[in-house]
C-alpha cells in the first residue's frame, strides 16, 4: 500500500476530466458516422434546382416537374381563374396561408410569386398521394368552383391557389416550394427568390 | 427507486456480479509490462472495423459494375466517406500488428503452456478467420490488385490433388473471379465471418479469465487455499469465485488500474494509428495498394503481384517450394505448426526469463526470420530473394522443431515463487 | 527485453532489399494548395486531356467548390457539352471505338495520381520524343510504347532522343522549356486533386484529431499515475 495518503480529491477530479475529455472524444467520433446519413453529393446533384421555361405552358395548363423526386404541379393561371380565387376565402381552412406551407414570398393571395403562375408539390397533405387537377368540372366537388385539385385517395379538395377546403380530411395547403424566376420565362424550382 | 431496479434486474440477471467478476474483481498481475497491452488493442480495433465496416456497407455496392465505382462514391460523395473508408482499411493493416505482436507475447511468456492451451487454440483461430475475412475484405474493392491478388490465392486451392481445379471454380461461382466471388465474399466478410470471430472473441476471452493471466515472470498468482499468511496475500477484494479456492497474491483487480493503465496504451495506439490513417493512409504503398486505383481487369495483370503485407510470411514460404502443392502444404503447414506450439513445447517454465539461452536465441531468430519473410513476400521472386526465403523458412519450421527437443530437458533459472517487479 | 527490440530493429535496414530497378522521376514539386496553379491545370485539362480521358469520378460542381470557382463562372467557362454542374466531368467517346483507334482504350485519369504518381505523371508528360516505328510517330521514355500520340507536341515542341536516352529539342513549341515545365505541373497538380480531392482536409484534420488525442493522453496518464500509487 502506498505511504502516502489516497488523495480522493485529486483522484476525482483527474477521473472527471479524462471523462469529459474522453466523453468530447466519443462525441467527435460520432461525428463522421451521423455526417455520413446527410444527403450525399450524388443525392444533392439529383435534387439540384429544376429549370422550366414556362413559356411554352397554355394558359390554364398544367405541367409536372419533377424535383427531388417529388412530383411539383406549374399551372398557368388564366384571368378568369385569378380572379375566382377571392371569391371562396369562407369554404377555405386557410385562405389567408397564415399556416407556413410556403415561403413568405409567396405569402399572398395568389400564393405565387408571379399571379399568373402557381408553382406547388403535387403532394396531398393529408397521406401524400397526388391530386388530379379539374379544369372547368371541379364543381362536381365543390359548388361554384369550376376549377382546383382532388385527391382521389380520401377526397381532399384544393383550388387552384393550392388552397384546403373546410371538411376534408388533408389539414393544411398545398406545399409551395422555394422558386424563383432568374429571367421572364424561365422558373427555377428549388432556388428561392422573387421576381427577375 | 433506481436501486430497486438494479436488485430487481440482478436477480433475474446478475450483471454487475458478471461485471465485477470479469472488471472490477478480477485478479489481475499486477507486474504486466508493455506486451500486455495488445489484447486491449485488438479489440479496440475490432469495434473500429466493425462500426466502420456497417457504415461503409450502406453505400458500397456488391457487384462487379459498381463495386470500383461505390468505392469512389464513398471517398468522394458520401460526407466524411472518406474518414470511414480510411478508418476500415487501416484499421485492417492496425489488426494484424497488433494481433502479430499479441501472438508473440504469448510465445514469450509461454501464454500458451498448461492450463492455457484452449486459450491459445482459441486465439488461433481467431487469427485464422482473421486472414479469411482480410482476405475477403481486400477483393471489396474491386481494383486490379484485389482480383489479381484474389486469383493467385484461390488458385492455391487447385493444388490439391483430384479436386483442386472443381473446388476453385466452386469458390469463384465462374471460370474466373467475376461479381458472383464478389458476392459470396461479400456477404461472408459482412456477416458471417464476423459473427465467427465475435464469439470466438468471447470465447477467448471466457476462456482467459477462467485460467487466469500469465504474467511476464510466468508464476501462478492462485496459491493454493491456505498455503499463504493473511499479510502477504494481495490486499484487494476479489471476486469469490477466485478466493473461494485460492489465496491470491501479486493481484491488483483489473479495473480501474488495468482500465486506467490500457487507456493510456490505448491513446498512444490511437496517436499512431491517425498519424498513419491521417497522413498515409496509404502506408507507403502496403496498406492501400497502388495498383488498386485501377478497376478490376481480368485482361492485365499488375506488374508485380503482392499480397498484403500481413500475409507475406506465410505468402513466400508458399512461393520458396518449387512444387505447388508441397508450396500449399508447407503454407498450411506454417500456421498448423503455431496451434501445434503447445504440444512442442515441452518444458515447464514459461517465461524466457527464467528458461536457457537456446530458447531466447530460438525465439528471436524466429522474430528474425517471420519479418524476413513478411519482407520477401511483397518483393519480387528473384532468385536471391528465393535463397533467403528458403534460409528464412527452415528457421521458422526450425523454432519448432528445436525447442520441441531443448524443451524436454531444459536447464532452467530457478522460479521465483513471487512475481518480480 | 528491450534489447531484443533493438536487435530486431538493428536487422531491419539489412533487409531492405531493393525492390528493382526502377525509372528516375522528376519531382514535379506541385502544391495542392496552390488554386491559380489548379485552375490552370484544370483549364488545360478540360481543353487538351478530357476529349479522350474521362475524370467519371470527379463532379464538375464539387471541382469548382474546391478551386474556388462559382457555379455560374465554372458553366461559362469550363463546361461545354451542356452538362448539369453536379454530373460528373465525362465525355462522349465511344470506348469500343477508342479502343479501335489507340490500341486500347484511353484510360479514365480521376484516380491517376494515386496508381502511378504525381512524379510519374510530370515526367510522362515531359517524356515523349520522335519514333518512327510507332503508329503516332512518337515514343515515350517513362511509358514504352505508349498508345498515345503527343496531343502537347505544338506547346512542347518535337523532342528527339540519342543513343544514351537523353531528350533533346528539335523544334521548338509555342512554349519555352520552363512555361511547358510549369504548364506540365500544373496539369500533375489537378489530377493529383482529382485522385483525392479531400487530402487537404484530411490532413488539416488529422492535426485536430491528433492534438485532440495528446490533451487526453495527458489526463488518462495523470489518472494512471494516481491510481498507480496503490500498487507496490
Amino acid at each position: 500500500m502506498s505511504n502516502a495518503p489516497v488523495n480522493n480529491g485529486r483522484r476525482r477530479f483527474l477521473t472527471a476530466a479524462t471523462s469529459v475529455v474522453g466523453g468530447v472524444g466519443v462525441v467527435g467520433v460520432a461525428v463522421p458516422f451521423i455526417g455520413s446519413w446527410n444527403p450525399s453529393a450524388r443525392a444533392k446533384a439529383a435534387g439540384a434546382p429544376v429549370e422550366i421555361n414556362v413559356s411554352k405552358i397554355e394558359p390554364g395548363q398544367l405541367i409536372r416537374a419533377e424535383w427531388r423526386g417529388k412530383p411539383v404541379y406549374v399551372v398557368r393561371r388564366t384571368e378568369e381563374i385569378i380572379a375566382g380565387l377571392s371569391t371562396h376565402d369562407g369554404q377555405l381552412k386557410d385562405p389567408q396561408s397564415e399556416v407556413p406551407q410556403q415561403p413568405d414570398y409567396a405569402k399572398n393571395e395568389y400564393r405565387s410569386i408571379k399571379p399568373e403562375f402557381l408553382v406547388a408539390l403535387g403532394v396531398c397533405t393529408h397521406l401524400g398521394c397526388a391530386p388530379t387537377h379539374h379544369k372547368g368540372d371541379f364543381d362536381q366537388h365543390v359548388d361554384g368552383v369550376k376549377d382546383g385539385f382532388f385527391c382521389p385517395c380520401h377526397g381532399s379538395k384544393f383550388d387552384m391557389a393550392g388552397r384546403v377546403f373546410q371538411s376534408v380530411p388533408a389539414p393544411t395547403n398545398l406545399m409551395i416550394p422555394e422558386h424563383s424566376f432568374p429571367t421572364e420565362d424561365t422558373l427555377l424550382i428549388g432556388v428561392a427568390g422573387g421576381e427577375a | 427507486m433506481f436501486s430497486n431496479l438494479m436488485a430487481w434486474i440482478e436477480q433475474r440477471l446478475p450483471l454487475m456480479d458478471a461485471m465485477n467478476k470479469h472488471a472490477a474483481q478480477y485478479p489481475a498481475p499486477k507486474n504486466f509490462n508493455f506486451w500486455y497491452v495488445f489484447g486491449i488493442l485488438a479489440s479496440v480495433v475490432l469495434v473500429n472495423q466493425l462500426l466502420t465496416g456497417i457504415w461503409l456497407t450502406m453505400n458500397y455496392e456488391p457487384s462487379g459494375e459498381g463495386a470500383f465505382a461505390s468505392v469512389e462514391y464513398i471517398m468522394r460523395d458520401v460526407d466524411y466517406g472518406w474518414l470511414l473508408r480510411y478508418m476500415h482499411s487501416t484499421g485492417a493493416s492496425a489488426f494484424f500488428i497488433v494481433v502479430y505482436l499479441h501472438m508473440f507475447r504469448g510465445m514469450m511468456y509461454g501464454s500458451y503452456q498448461k492450463p492455457r492451451e484452449l486459450l491459445w487454440l482459441f486465439g488461433m483461430l481467431i487469427f485464422l478467420v482473421l486472414m479469411a475475412e482480410a482476405f475477403m475484405g481486400y477483393l471489396l474493392p474491386w481494383g486490379n490488385m484485389s482480383y489479381w491478388g484474389a486469383q493467385v490465392i484461390i488458385s492455391i486451392f487447385g493444388a490439391i490433388p483430384i479436386i483442386g481445379d472443381d473446388l476453385t471454380l466452386w469458390i469463384r461461382g465462374d471460370y474466373v473471379i467475376s461479381g458472383a466471388t464478389l458476392n459470396r465474399f461479400f456477404a461472408l466478410h459482412v456477416i458471417a465471418l464476423p459473427l465467427v470471430l465475435v464469439v470466438l472473441v468471447f470465447l477467448h476471452i471466457l476462456a482467459l479469465h477462467e485460467v487466469g493471466s500469465n504474467n511476464p515472470d510466468g508464476t501462478d498468482i492462485k496459491k493454493p487455499k491456505g498455503s499463504v499468511a493473511p499479510e502477504e496475500q494481495s490486499k484487494f477484494t476479489f471476486h469469490e469465485q477466485y478466493t473461494k479456492k485460492y489465496d491470491i497474491v501479486d493481484a491488483i483487480p483489473f479495473h480501474p488500474y488495468y482500465t486506467v493503465k490500457d487507456l493510456v496504451a490505448v491513446v498512444i495506439f490511437l496517436i499512431l494509428f491517425c498519424a498513419v490513417m491521417f497522413f498515409a493512409p496509404e502506408g507507403g504503398g502496403y496498406f492501400i495498394e497502388a495498383p488498386n486505383f485501377e478497376p478490376a481487369n481480368g485482361l492485365k495483370t499488375p506488374e508485380h503481384i503482392a499480397p498484403v503485407w500481413y500475409f507475406g510470411p506465410f505468402y513466400t514460404i508458399l512461393r520458396i517450394v518449387p512444387d505447388k502443392l508441397l508450396g500449399a502444404i508447407a503454407m498450411f503447414g506454417a500456421i498448423v505448426a503455431l496451434f501445434m506450439l503447445p504440444w512442442c513445447d515441452r518444458g515447464v517454465v514459461k517465461s524466457l526469463r527464467y528458461r536457457c539461452t537456446a530458447h531466447t536465441v530460438n525465439l528471436i531468430q524466429f522474430a528474425i526470420c517471420f519479418i524476413i519473410l513478411g519482407i520477401l513476400g511483397t518483393l519480387p521472386a528473384t532468385p536471391l530473394n528465393n535463397m533467403i526465403g528458403t534460409i528464412a523458412t527452415f528457421g521458422y519450421f526450425g523454432f519448432f522443431v528445436a525447442i520441441w527437443i531443448y524443451s524436454k530437458n531444459e536447464k532452467t533459472k530457478p522460479v521465483p515463487e513471487r512475481v518480480t517487479g | 527485453m528491450k534489447k531484443f527490440i533493438l536487435a530486431v530493429l538493428a536487422m531491419l535496414p539489412m533487409l531492405a532489399i531493393a525492390a528493382g530497378p526502377s525509372l528516375p522521376l522528376d519531382k514535379a514539386n506541385n502544391d495542392l494548395s496552390d488554386k491559380a496553379s489548379l485552375k490552370r491545370g484544370f483549364e488545360a485539362y478540360i481543353n487538351n486531356c478530357l476529349a479522350c480521358h474521362e475524370l467519371k469520378y470527379q463532379r464538375y460542381n464539387r471541382t469548382f467548390a474546391d478551386l474556388g470557382i462559382s457555379d455560374a463562372d465554372g458553366m461559362a467557362n469550363y463546361m461545354y457539352t451542356g452538362e448539369k454542374v453536379g454530373d460528373h466531368i465525362t465525355n462522349t467517346m465511344p470506348a469500343k471505338e477508342a479502343a479501335k483507334w489507340f490500341g486500347t482504350a484511353p484510360p479514365d485519369l480521376t484516380l491517376a495520381a494515386r496508381f502511378r504518381s504525381p512524379d510519374w505523371i510530370y515526367t510522362y508528360l515531359r517524356s515523349f520524343y520522335v519514333d518512327e516505328s510507332r503508329p503516332f510517330g512518337v515514343n515515350n521514355k517513362v511509358f514504352k510504347d505508349v498508345g498515345m500520340p503527343h496531343v502537347l507536341q505544338n506547346l512542347q515542341g518535337v523532342r528527339t532522343m540519342d543513343e544514351d536516352g537523353n531528350l533533346s529539342e528539335a523544334t521548338g513549341g509555342t512554349m519555352t522549356a520552363e512555361e511547358y515545365d510549369e504548364f506540365a505541373r500544373d496539369l500533375t497538380n489537378f489530377l493529383e486533386y482529382t485522385g483525392e480531392p479531400n487530402k487537404l482536409e484530411r490532413e488539416s484534420l488529422g492535426y485536430w484529431v491528433i492534438g485532440f488525442l495528446f490533451i487526453l493522453l495527458f489526463f488518462a496518464y495523470l489518472l494512471k499515475k494516481e491510481y498507480w500509487r496503490d500498487v507496490h
